[in-house]
């Protein structure tokens, strides 16, 4: 591994700022994830967490900043105008050239519902990556085995249980070999005891070295998992750091406050 | 019942108890009883129906001449549509305001003028416009041809039923499109996927689940609708109404050939409820869990049954559609 490629962070987020409207959610983030590392997100609900990781992948467009992933700068192509320079909108299926890159688990697991299991995993392999059917399909044996469920693939999502559907929701992203993992409070819509597994297959992703961003409410996840916890709140980064740094000795008023409530 | 025996042994004692009595619900079934009976009677003995003279010409060459004819118009028209109204609907939500315009156009004028006037209008093409070609808008034309080559009466009954019908199902499909949640195209977008395949394997599967009924629905409503190509002038195929219409004028008995249409009608109609049934079962795939279901289960109980059918909750008890607690799921 080269010095440039393991000092280049994975995701690089510049003074990021987003609007709906006249609601000014993102003002100026700045965020950089090293490559293998794990970052976790902490927050109150309106603090703009969620919406800053759909920033990245595009599900939402940034009003001001920068965002580059693995160095490429994502939705826009640099420039030149009349001897200006100038940012270009990248056409959609560009953008969408960029996604595949990236995995997203949502909070309401987003399956597709008139597909089983494997099909919710295979289906984007063929669509997106041009996998043949035979070649998809072992993938996402592989993927479903790897987190748990290699005996209930041809089950619909109606059929699983929150936690299961999680898990193949983790393992259709996963299949799509990206670089980076983006998960957007992957246990929030989970009932108590079926958080752990979903936390726990997380666990083992972190493990294989995958770069992962992760928005949550899981204090104790962030402090055994993460290389890095950042606090945000009202739209701006409160705080950043080790987990040791923000959890157990935070500097700023509103993060101990925070803390005091979830903890 | 002796010491001897585990607690967990003893039965309890059943509720055996008598029934509330309903006397209304049997008055009402027999007030109802009695009718359909009238009305059974009324149809068998009255002469004017004349059975024998329905039977003789259900089978008869022009009336099954006329189901065909009934049959083409209903399916092509409704493919038409179909195709049609995925276009008009799509049109809707684009970001191209040309294209939501026409649309929208499109199904203001269709829907807001009388199929019967557009089938005569549609008949009379050939008059309005004998000739038609491609070229330049006050341009040149690069091809031409006769109207009346292109356009028959039966081609012109189609097109004006299934340019009819669009505009009507093009509103059923934009409701199915956006009965499918927002968070399935996310899912699909943050998977790479382009906006023609998200459409196409990701959105219009499930919104067949509610495009499928209303749309069985607007097909029972064209077969019958048919019977208006009556509008369309000159030399016409005669479907099922008109076929029965004039052999009911011909022969003075107009009421047993309006029975034979009916016949026809009621048994088109039936066989089409068969196919859209198992439509919506195939389209109804993943939104319920296999195995019996008796009795239709509400959201919550379904997801239960599901969770239960899948085993994964081992040393618990398991909980069916109608709330009873069975063994342990620890088969497995």
């Amino acid at each position: 591994m080269s010095t440039s490629n393991t000092s280049r962070p994975m995701v690089d987020m510049r003074d990021v700022h987003k609007w709906f409207g006249h609601n000014h959610v993102l003002r100026g983030i700045d965020l950089s994830v090293p490559k293998g590392t794990v970052a976790t997100v902490l927050g109150p609900s309106g603090s703009g967490k969620s919406t800053a990781l759909r920033c990245i992948n595009q599900l939402e467009e940034i009003g001001a900043g920068r965002i580059y992933v693995d160095g490429e700068l994502m939705g826009y192509r640099e420039g030149e105008r009349n001897g200006q320079p100038a940012l270009y909108r990248l056409h959609p299926k560009a953008i969408a050239r960029q996604r595949a890159n990236i995995g997203m688990v949502f909070q309401r697991f987003n399956l597709f519902p008139h597909m089983t299991g494997l099909g919710n995993v295979t289906e984007a392999q063929i669509q997106v990556l041009g996998r043949d059917k035979d070649e998809a399909h072992e993938r996402s044996v592989y993927q479903l085995e790897r987190v748990g469920l290699g005996d209930r693939m041809e089950h619909y999502p109606a059929q699983l249980s929150g936690g299961q559907q999680q898990r193949v929701a983790i393992a259709r992203a996963l299949a799509m070999d990206p670089e980076l993992m983006l998960f957007d409070e992957p246990t929030s819509a989970l009932d108590p005891e079926l958080v752990g597994e979903v936390l726990s297959v997380m666990r083992d992703l972190a493990a294989t070295g995958m770069t992962m961003i992760v928005v949550t409410h899981e204090i104790g996840f962030a402090r055994e998992v993460a290389d890095q916890v950042v606090f945000m709140a009202d739209g701006v980064v409160v705080e950043r750091g080790t987990p040791d740094e923000v959890l157990s000795n935070p500097r700023e008023p509103r993060t101990q406050d925070f803390l005091s409530k979830v903890l | 019942m002796t010491l001897q025996q585990a607690p967990t042994a003893r039965q309890p004692e059943r509720i055996h108890a008598i029934p509330v009595r309903y006397p209304g619900r049997w008055v009402s079934a027999v007030v109802v009883l009695v009718l359909a009976a009238m009305a059974v009677h009324a149809l068998v003995t009255n002469e004017i129906f004349a059975w024998p003279t329905v039977w003789h010409y259900l089978f008869a060459k022009p009336v099954l001449r006329g189901v065909e004819w009934t049959l083409i118009f209903t399916v092509s028209s409704m493919v038409l549509a179909i195709v049609l109204a995925v276009l008009l609907a799509v049109m809707r939500e684009t970001p191209n305001p040309v294209m939501r315009w026409v649309a929208w156009f499109y199904i203001w004028l269709f829907r807001g003028t009388p199929v019967y006037v557009q089938l005569f209008l549609w008949g009379l093409l050939a008059v309005i416009f004998p000739r038609l070609s491609l070229g330049i808008p006050f341009g040149p034309d690069f091809w031409h041809f006769t109207t009346r080559d292109l356009v028959n009466a039966a081609v012109a009954s189609i097109l004006g039923l299934g340019l009819n019908e669009a505009a009507y199902l093009s509103e059923i499909v934009r409701a199915g499109l956006e009965s499918v949640d927002h968070g399935q195209r996310e899912a699909a977008r943050a998977l790479g996927m382009k906006d023609g395949p998200i459409l196409r394997r990701i959105v219009l599967p499930q919104a067949m689940r509610v495009i499928v009924p209303p749309t069985g629905n607007e097909t029972i409503s064209m077969l019958k609708t048919t019977s208006l190509v009556i509008a369309v002038p000159f030399t016409l195929p005669g479907e099922l109404n008109f076929a029965t219409t004039a052999i009911g004028n011909r022969t003075f008995q107009p009421v047993p050939l309006a029975i034979v249409a009916c016949i026809w009608y009621l048994a088109i109609t039936s066989i089409l409820m068969v196919g859209q049934h198992y439509l919506e079962k195939y389209y109804g795939r993943g939104f319920e869990p296999h195995g019996p279901v008796t009795t239709k289960p509400g959201r919550r109980t379904s997801r239960q049954a599901a969770i239960n059918a899948a085993h994964t909750t081992p040393d618990m008890e398991l909980i069916d559609d109608q709330g009873h607690v069975t063994k342990g799921g620890a088969d497995r």
